[in-house]
């Protein structure tokens, strides 16, 4: 069993929330998922769809084959008709399409009809399409009942039994009606957490005590906030949407140098805004985890769809030298276990962390059995209260053996905090003296480099142990590159290294991943960008160039029969 | 019991006879006289001959970015909503370079003290026009004189029905004293315009030139009334107004904020076993 659905549709017509209730029946079922969106930038109308894989074995990514195909437009026949695998439906309604469809592989629900009749309301209509699918696949609606009723709980009795009618009407006509229907679903097993990138990331900071989080909305970003102000009264969180970036990132460092926990998010534009204030976070050793989800530019580029071009940027932006720490998490896990590293780091070396993702990321769905809370790391480097107090002397900025001074807590003792912008003393006063500046950058930079270094895990090696063939990527790229591995690795000596930990670049004493690289015959360098930032950075980096490139910038992110076709065509 | 030797700070940088001094005098005084220990207060600053106005001083400290003063004070005092956070600006700074920072502040409310040393010029980047200078001043980077139109910071401020409304001057550091400490006292955000000649690069609004104009506002003067208070914004030129001209009760931001009614953020424990309940959403 390895099926796929796509729910299609205007902006507006709920596909977003079929999708989702069916993803977690599937993951309530125990079988594994993995969802991604498509989205244009408009509120209503347009095309939008929705898709679905799930499976009894892991899956991480996206197929172009589709078995079922639940269709609100005449986009989703039209633009994904040529989708379908072998024994795939189209399901649709003709009284709303206004166009009755012939080929046999066609089933005409009346979504509509069957609403009105059942649930009293034309609304219900996405209600009767999820009982329909659950129909087609055979399976029974129990999980769907319980999942109504938990939703519409404060809603009433009235709705509760109005979707569960609409759910039965659709199911009960999708068995009688689809003849051809010959899908089997496996039996249910323990129910598993389904989450996407943002909500991790969210979670991860909430799991690290973060306390501030300041942002201006813009996609793909826009998530994350929304998942820690869901929590925010929960757990003591201040979330503040600025009046602009520049704003965010200021008020997030302040937060931090007050004493507490702080992260801001954007995506490119909201991030070149936050530029300057980077700068002012190295300078100032404030620590900051910047959540940097990247999405096609140019300037506003495709709002809402997805791309790896901004790893260069998250590199080399901001003024000055100074350490900074890159995290590209290629699964909503990793996004939960590095976003608790990036405070981790940030706090213990009072530097940025930037975390790097990208709209695929950020919107997909996988499963899991859980996420491990004892691997979460919770130290508090802070000076404050008491440890504060018995000090005879603070200074913020003090010469240190390994670069770092402890930043003491404003207002808990009578020891002053002093920062600044500008080259400061071991107080944090201005200074214009040539010999303190070196020493300040030695403290900053040189100092903590090579410790910061030492925390950086190496790339993720998977599949044949002496390969011929190596395929890389980084961030996003990650189920689909493992998934193309499993399918190749019958044939081919092949095996992939996954980088997630991205800079400083990973050192080889842990694992020599440039040995693996040298010693195949072709090594691949996948991403979702024009240029091949992650190629150049490796070989800026290591010296190492990767003998081929694949490349997808069109917006969209990779499916595992596409990136099939490209390595194929490379290694052939 | 603080003492002024408590506040004493590095030694200036600026230009004998700058009215930036008399503004660090009334300031440390006021300190002195609300009894405001260092370690009790922060005060934050951007980029500028003002900017640099707290490295006088001895206090906590945060000297930031060019016109960001007020997100940084914003994040410390929400984090942190018992310190007294004072955002100290140049003209340049808070009208210009951070205008749009300035109108969500006095929006927001939030309970920061906002002295803007308003020198109608920017001293440290050596006398360009600032946004409070004069229609016409000629300066280097002016050659026809300034075109656009003065900002005046005391009606945009009434107009956002800023909680409180100042204007202060640096020649007058008795009133001034007794301004920040009206500023202080008060809750809410306030903005107090500090009157500050620029002897170096302002040659036109001199110690001289204020001295024939400003004058105290009068005792009978009512500052709750919003529309008074807009007439007296726009007096400028012959006579300009000195002391409150308007101030509210407007609810403060802080305590609008559930999350910190009982105890400030940076003193609120974190619990991460409760995380597992939070997991349990995802199924
Ligand atoms: C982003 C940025 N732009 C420009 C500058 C250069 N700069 C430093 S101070 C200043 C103007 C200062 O004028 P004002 O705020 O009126 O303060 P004053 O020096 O007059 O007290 C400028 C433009 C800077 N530091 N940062
Ligand atoms: S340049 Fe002007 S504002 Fe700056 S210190 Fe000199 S007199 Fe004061």
């Amino acid at each position: 069993m390895d099926y796929s659905i796509k729910i299609g549709g205007e902006a507006g017509q709920g596909i977003q929330t079929i999708g989702e209730t069916l993803s977690k029946v599937f993951s309530s079922a125990g079988y594994h998922v993995f969802t991604h969106q498509d989205y244009e930038s408009r509120i209503r109308g347009g095309h939008n769809f929705f898709q679905i894989r799930f499976s009894e074995k892991s899956v991480m990514a996206s197929r172009d084959k589709i078995d079922i195909i639940v269709a609100f437009d005449k986009a989703s026949i039209e633009q994904h008709e040529r989708e379908l695998s072998e024994y795939g439906q189209i399901i649709y309604d003709s009284s709303t399409l206004k166009q009755k469809y012939e080929k046999s592989y066609f089933l005409d629900i009346p979504f509509t009809e069957l609403a009105v009749k059942h649930g009293k309301n034309k609304i219900m209509a996405n209600t009767v399409a999820i009982g329909a699918v659950h129909g087609m696949l055979g399976m029974e609606l129990d999980i769907l009942i319980k999942i109504i009723k938990d939703t519409f709980i404060k809603k009433g009795e009235d709705i509760i039994k109005a979707n569960i009618d609409s759910a039965i009407a659709g199911h009960d006509y999708a068995i009688k009606q689809c003849l051809k229907c010959s899908f089997a679903t496996a039996p249910f097993t323990k129910p598993k957490m389904l989450i996407a990138g943002n909500d991790a990331i969210g979670l991860g900071a909430i799991a690290s005590g973060c306390k501030f989080y300041a942002a201006y909305p813009m996609t793909p970003s826009t998530g994350i906030m929304l998942y820690i102000s869901s929590k925010a009264k929960e757990y003591g969180i201040i979330v503040e949407q600025a009046e602009d970036e520049i704003s965010a990132i200021n008020m997030a460092l302040g937060a931090s140098f007050a004493g507490v926990r702080a992260m801001t998010g954007s995506s490119g534009g909201g991030f070149a805004l936050m530029v300057e204030g980077l700068s002012l976070a190295a300078m100032t050793e404030t620590p900051i985890v910047i959540a940097l989800a990247q999405r096609p530019g140019p300037a506003t580029g495709f709002p809402t769809r997805t791309e790896q071009a901004e790893l260069q940027f998250a590199l080399y932006t901001a003024h000055g030298e100074f350490p900074r720490v890159i995290f590209a998490p290629g699964t909503p896990e990793q996004a939960f276990y590095l976003t608790n590293k990036a405070f981790d780091i940030a706090e213990k070396y009072q530097i940025p962390v930037l975390i790097l993702t990208d709209q695929y990321l950020a919107d997909s769905q996988w499963t899991y059995d859980n996420f491990d809370i004892s691997k979460i790391k919770y130290i508090d480097y802070r000076l404050r209260g008491d440890a504060l107090k018995s000090l005879k002397e603070y200074k913020r900025h003090a010469f240190t053996n390994n670069g770092i001074t402890p930043l003491a807590v404003l207002g808990d003792s009578k020891h002053l905090v002093v920062a600044d912008s500008d080259e400061h003393d071991e107080e944090g006063h201005i200074i214009e003296d040539a010999e303190t500046r070196v020493k300040m950058v030695d403290k900053r930079l040189f100092k903590k480099l090579p410790l910061i270094h030492k925390e950086i895990e190496p790339p993720l090696f998977y599949g044949h142990q002496n390969p011929e063939i190596v395929i890389s990527g980084w961030g996003s790229t990650y189920g689909v590159m493992k998934e193309v591995v499993d399918e190749l690795l019958s044939n081919w000596d092949i095996a992939m290294l996954h980088f997630s930990e991205i800079y400083p670049f990973p050192p080889t004493n842990k694992f020599n991943y440039l040995k693996v690289l040298k010693d195949a015959k072709i090594t691949i360098c996948i991403e979702n960008n024009a240029t091949g930032q992650f190629a150049k950075l490796m070989r800026t980096e290591t010296g190492y160039s990767f003998n081929q490139l694949i490349n997808k910038y069109d917006g969209r992110p990779f499916t595992i029969e596409f990136l099939m076709g490209e390595i194929d065509a490379l290694i052939r | 019991m603080p003492s002024l030797d408590d506040y004493k700070g590095q030694d200036p940088a600026w230009c004998p006879g700058c009215g930036n001094f008399s503004i660090l005098k009334a300031f440390k005084d006021a300190m002195v006289e609300l009894s405001v220990e260092p370690f009790q207060l922060t005060v934050v600053s951007g980029i500028g001959q003002a900017g640099k106005f707290p490295h006088y001083i001895r206090c906590n400290t945060f000297n930031g970015l060019h016109g960001r003063t007020l997100p940084v004070a914003t994040g410390i005092r929400l984090s942190n909503h018992e310190m007294l956070v004072i955002a100290v600006a140049g003209d340049g700074d808070c009208y210009g370079e951070g205008g749009n920072h300035l109108i969500h502040a006095m929006r927001r409310n939030i309970n920061v003290k906002l002295f803007v040393h308003d020198n109608q010029i920017y001293g440290l980047t050596k006398g360009q026009a600032s946004p409070t200078s004069m229609e016409g001043i000629i300066t280097k980077n002016q050659p026809f004189g300034v075109l656009s139109e003065q900002l005046n910071p005391i009606a945009l401020a009434v107009a956002l029905d800023c909680s409180f409304v100042a204007r202060g001057f640096a020649g007058d550091t008795e009133h001034l004293k007794w301004l920040i400490k009206e500023a202080i006292n008060h809750k809410g955000f306030t903005l107090v315009d500090i009157l500050q000649p620029c002897i170096t690069f302002n040659k036109v609004n001199t110690f001289q030139w204020y001295r024939q104009r400003v004058y105290r506002i009068e005792a009978e003067y009512n500052p709750e009334d919003r529309i008074e208070a807009f007439k007296k914004s726009l007096e400028w030129g012959d006579r300009i107004p000195i002391g409150i001209i308007y101030k509210n009760n407007r609810p403060i931001y802080e305590e609008k904020i559930p999350v910190i009614k009982d105890i400030p953020l940076v003193r609120q424990p974190f619990d991460i076993t409760r995380i597992e309940k939070t997991l349990k959403d995802f199924y």
